[in-house]
């Protein structure tokens, strides 16, 4: 987003105009950098090896493709969907019976899986969108309606294991291309670092010329060019720390594709624009021609897919289709929208947020897995992190407003 | 007993940046109506918020002597206990409790710990026929009308024995008749030795009841008139509020009128949730090119519910009749269609049906017409802030840029940005319903003309209003509702006050 203000030469009243308008997002963000700081002191170098950094993602792909669906949800008006563990679970086992006991294609059972969550995404939508049931009270009927389902489907067992094909969703890597040489650091990895970030810069400055053209105030250049250099130097820093492993995840390519994909149909479109200004004031919304029944409706549909997504990468990860997979998945989504911005009442929110409060979770997961924290305690850390990310935006709304 | 019952001298406050009052002198007599009026954000609720504790001691400067005694109120309670009872803009009733439970809330009427619903319903009748209220007091909130909520507002000041009654732009909601009734208890009031403070922008309201009136403008007190002065008129008045003269309140405009444009026949509709319940009842209407007609009617009268339901079936059930456009029919089944076929409709609640507050005025206006500035559902930004800043310009919206949030504008800007969204569209037909409600005298002026500008630029515009000045100064033509009929139709030479309420008054006949 941008941020028109003009800004006085001083760096330090830039910066502090620009934490004063972002301080939520920019909080956040910080909170992150200061959490992976701690960690990586505390587990004396281990939270940011090459390996743990691909692991993290790896780990924590499901929840940022939930958090994605779920801060579209969330923008129409603080509704949740309780739904998505359950759907997750269900969309394992029935990927699973088609690959694994009935032996059909990969691709095939793959299209199958998505057609069945359109079609559950509608039953949900319908419910919520057009017949108007709190999206809560009918989430919760879908939390408890397949996880049923999944647990007879699968007779109360686990099947495994996939085909390696199929595992490949979630361990599998970018193949090394570009090494011809035979370095044993992953060249691939290390030129799509650099073609990322001259895209990040070449975006940026044409954004700052047409501004400028059209005679909109910009930033003060020096800060541009410094957010530019530590962009730059984080870009290439990621994609380095992945060609010392494994090189790029296909799970992270996944990822990243949906994430500049959802965040540009947020900020950027024109049905993005109606989720915000549905959260914002239906009413006004509705007055101004927008139906707000089919924005909602697509958001539950949409979040559907983007569990069945989620799903098949959680079983193609741990290789199996189990009863019980998917537990506590929606509470994590949700959390991470939470804690990335999200407001409970909708209207505000972005991917990006949602992303680093997904990010926040799992290096605390991680870090604390680590340093061998017992998972009774991290479910209370996460907890109080809730509370501490939400609780801290509210107060600094209060003081705002006083 | 003292002649002032009320003294605040010099009260300073300040808010971050701004200084909201500035050295603010207020005398109010004892029994007296005393009026406050100044344009919005002049100070004048801020001034009561200091009085009643919202604002507690030690927050502002300056000393309140009331009673003959200096206050420290803490918070509104310590108020309340003295006899200051203040009645915020907004009701502050719970809806879905009864009139009695309302009128005792936090002031209930028990036995040890236990409610006493004999003496709560017995006391609350009692102090609801003193309003004049003929209502039982187990009604719920929800079924009676903002009229009526007003006066159990003050039926639960009354409670509390209040001495000193604040009203916070009472009669902004209500229409004549129960403005006049809310009036006539206030004078009731005063004869039982309660001093009021109200604070209005309904000067005729103001001339006929207070004794005296205090004008404020940017925070500090311009001067105090008294009842009997010699050059106690509206005009002076306005020109203390505004600082300057104010020739006219209404623009002079010349309207070119041209062939109908827009035309309603035979036009039914049915409460949404009483379905048996007839809201509009064969109504037919039309409007011209370039011309502004009004619909003046008494509040629930069916205007508001007429626009809507025209406006895409934005508003009732069982819908029927003809619309037609430029002589040909259309068919609106929603508001995407209408707005396609050169509607627009400013609703009469800016805040919760107009705007969208936490977003800013860029997005607000481009809401409705994302399409022209967009391509294959790509929303241009550039051509978006571009966009506002022209309608930021051409309607003089005051703020700090085209992103500040329109939460934070006042209600004339908020209006503004509502009317560029909708002039965005580029409309044929213009329903404008309370476009100048709760907004100061400047801004009003400023609102009439764009609203004659449009008229001139050939735009047929429907104009809603229970303020009848306000039908009378701007409209060609005035259509009268009352219970869902069009009961007159008067052209602008025939229409004054008194023809309007006459058709008012002779339909009530008719039905009865």
């Amino acid at each position: 987003m941008y941020n028109e203000e003009s800004y006085g030469g001083n760096i330090m009243d830039v910066i502090k105009n620009l934490f004063r308008k972002n301080v939520r997002q920019y909080a956040m963000l910080i909170a992150l950098v200061v959490i992976m700081v701690f960690f990586q002191i505390a587990t004396k170098g281990i939270l940011l090896v090459p390996m743990n950094v691909t692991n993290l993602i790896l780990q924590n792909g499901y929840v940022f493709i939930l958090a994605i669906g779920m801060t579209l949800t969330i923008l129409t008006g603080g509704n949740i969907d309780l739904s998505v563990g359950s759907l997750c679970a269900l969309v394992g086992a029935v990927v699973g019976t088609l690959i694994i006991t009935m032996h059909m294609s990969i691709v095939l059972a793959i299209v199958i899986s998505l057609l069945l969550a359109v079609i559950i995404g509608i039953w949900q939508g319908f419910w919520i969108a057009y017949i108007r049931i709190p999206s809560f009270i009918v989430t919760l009927a879908g939390m408890l309606l397949f996880r049923g389902l999944t647990v007879t489907m699968l007779k109360g067992l686990t099947l495994a294991p996939f085909p390696e094909s199929f595992q490949n969703i979630s361990s599998g890597f970018v193949p090394d291309i570009f090494n011809v040489v035979g370095t044993s650091i992953n060249l691939t990895a290390i030129i799509v670092g650099v073609i990322v970030s001259i895209l990040y810069v070449v975006i940026q400055l044409k954004q700052r010329a047409k501004k400028q053209k059209s005679n909109f105030e910009v930033g003060s250049l020096m800060f541009f060019v410094i957010q530019i250099i530590v962009m730059v130097f984080i870009i290439n820093l990621f994609f380095y720390w992945l060609a010392s492993y494994k090189g790029i995840p296909i799970a992270l390519v996944i990822i990243g594709v949906l994430i500049v994909a959802y965040s540009i149909f947020t900020t950027r479109t024109v049905p993005g624009r109606y989720l915000y200004a549905m959260g914002g004031n239906e009413k006004a919304a509705k007055l101004s021609g927008i139906n707000t029944n089919k924005v909602l409706f697509f958001a539950y549909v949409n979040m559907a897919v983007l569990s069945a997504v989620a799903g098949m990468m959680f079983a193609s990860r741990i290789n199996s289709a189990s009863p019980s997979a998917g537990l506590n998945f929606e509470l994590d989504a949700i959390g991470a929208c939470f804690i990335g911005g999200a407001s409970a009442y909708g209207g505000v929110g972005t991917i990006v947020g949602a992303i680093v409060g997904a990010l926040v979770m799992g290096v605390l997961n991680n870090g604390m897995s680590i340093l061998g924290v017992g998972s009774d305690w991290q479910m209370s850390i996460k907890g109080l992190v809730l509370l501490t990310a939400v609780a801290f935006d509210v107060i600094s709304k209060m003081k705002s407003k006083a | 007993m003292d002649e002032f019952i009320l003294e605040m001298r010099n009260i300073t406050k300040m808010f971050p940046g701004v200084k909201a009052l500035d050295n603010v002198n207020l005398k109010v007599k004892s029994g007296a109506i005393h009026a406050l009026i100044g344009e919005n954000g002049a100070g004048k609720s801020t001034l009561m918020n200091v009085l009643s504790g919202i604002y507690p001691y030690g927050t502002y400067s300056g000393e309140i002597i009331y009673q003959g005694n200096k206050c420290i109120f803490k918070n509104i309670k310590d108020s309340e206990k003295t006899g200051i009872g203040i009645i915020h803009q907004e009701l502050a009733l719970i809806p879905y409790l009864s009139i009695g439970e309302n009128i005792f809330l936090g002031n209930e009427r028990s036995k040890h710990k236990f409610i006493n619903w004999d003496e709560t319903h017995i006391k609350s009748n009692e102090l609801l026929k003193k309003v004049g209220l003929k209502v039982d007091s187990s009604t719920i909130i929800k079924d009676i009308g903002v009229g009526m909520q007003q006066l159990v507002e003050i039926a639960k000041a009354l409670a509390q024995n209040v001495k000193l009654l604040i009203l916070d732009e009472p009669t902004a909601a209500l229409n004549e008749e129960d403005s006049n009734n809310l009036l006539k208890l206030l004078l009731e009031l005063k004869e039982d030795g309660i001093t009021s403070i109200i604070i209005s922008h309904k000067l005729n309201e103001i001339m006929k009841i207070s004794d005296a009136i205090t004008i404020i403008r940017d925070g500090a007190t311009i001067e105090t008139l008294s009842k009997g002065d010699k050059d106690l008129s509206e005009d002076r008045i306005i020109k203390g509020m505004v600082g300057r003269e104010l020739i006219n309140r209404f623009p002079i405009h010349d309207s070119n009128i041209g062939e109908i444009v827009f035309e309603v026949k035979d036009w039914n509709v049915y409460d949404p949730l009483i379905e048996e319940r007839k809201v509009i009842d064969n109504i037919s209407m039309n409007v011209r090119k370039g011309e502004i007609v009004g619909f003046s009617g008494l509040m629930g009268s069916g205007r508001t519910e007429l626009a809507m339901s025209i406006f895409g079936r934005a508003y009732g059930k069982r819908i029927s009749g003809k619309i037609i456009k430029d002589g040909k029919e259309i068919i609106l089944k929603n508001v995407r269609q209408a707005i396609d076929n050169g509607l627009a409709y400013v609703t009469e609640d800016r805040k919760s049906a107009g705007l969208v507050l936490m977003q800013d005025i860029r997005s607000n206006i481009s809401l409705a017409n994302l399409k022209k500035i967009s391509l294959n559902q790509f929303v241009d930004e550039h051509k978006e802030i571009q966009v506002a800043e022209e309608y930021r310009k051409k309607l003089n919206i005051k703020s700090s840029s085209i992103f500040q949030n329109t939460g934070n504008l006042s209600g004339g800007n908020q209006q503004k940005v509502v009317l560029s969204k909708w002039i965005f569209t580029d409309p044929e037909v213009l329903i404008l319903d309370e476009p100048t409600r709760g907004i100061d005298v400047g801004a009003k002026y400023e609102i009439y003309t764009i609203i004659n500008k449009l008229a001139d630029d050939g735009k047929s515009i429907i104009f809603i209003s229970s303020e009848l000045p306000e039908i009378l100064g701007i409209c060609d033509r005035v259509y009268v509702m009352n219970e869902g009929k069009i009961v007159g139709e008067l052209s602008k030479k025939d229409a004054s006050q008194e023809s309007i309420m006459k058709c008012i008054m002779k339909s009530h006949m008719e039905v009865t």
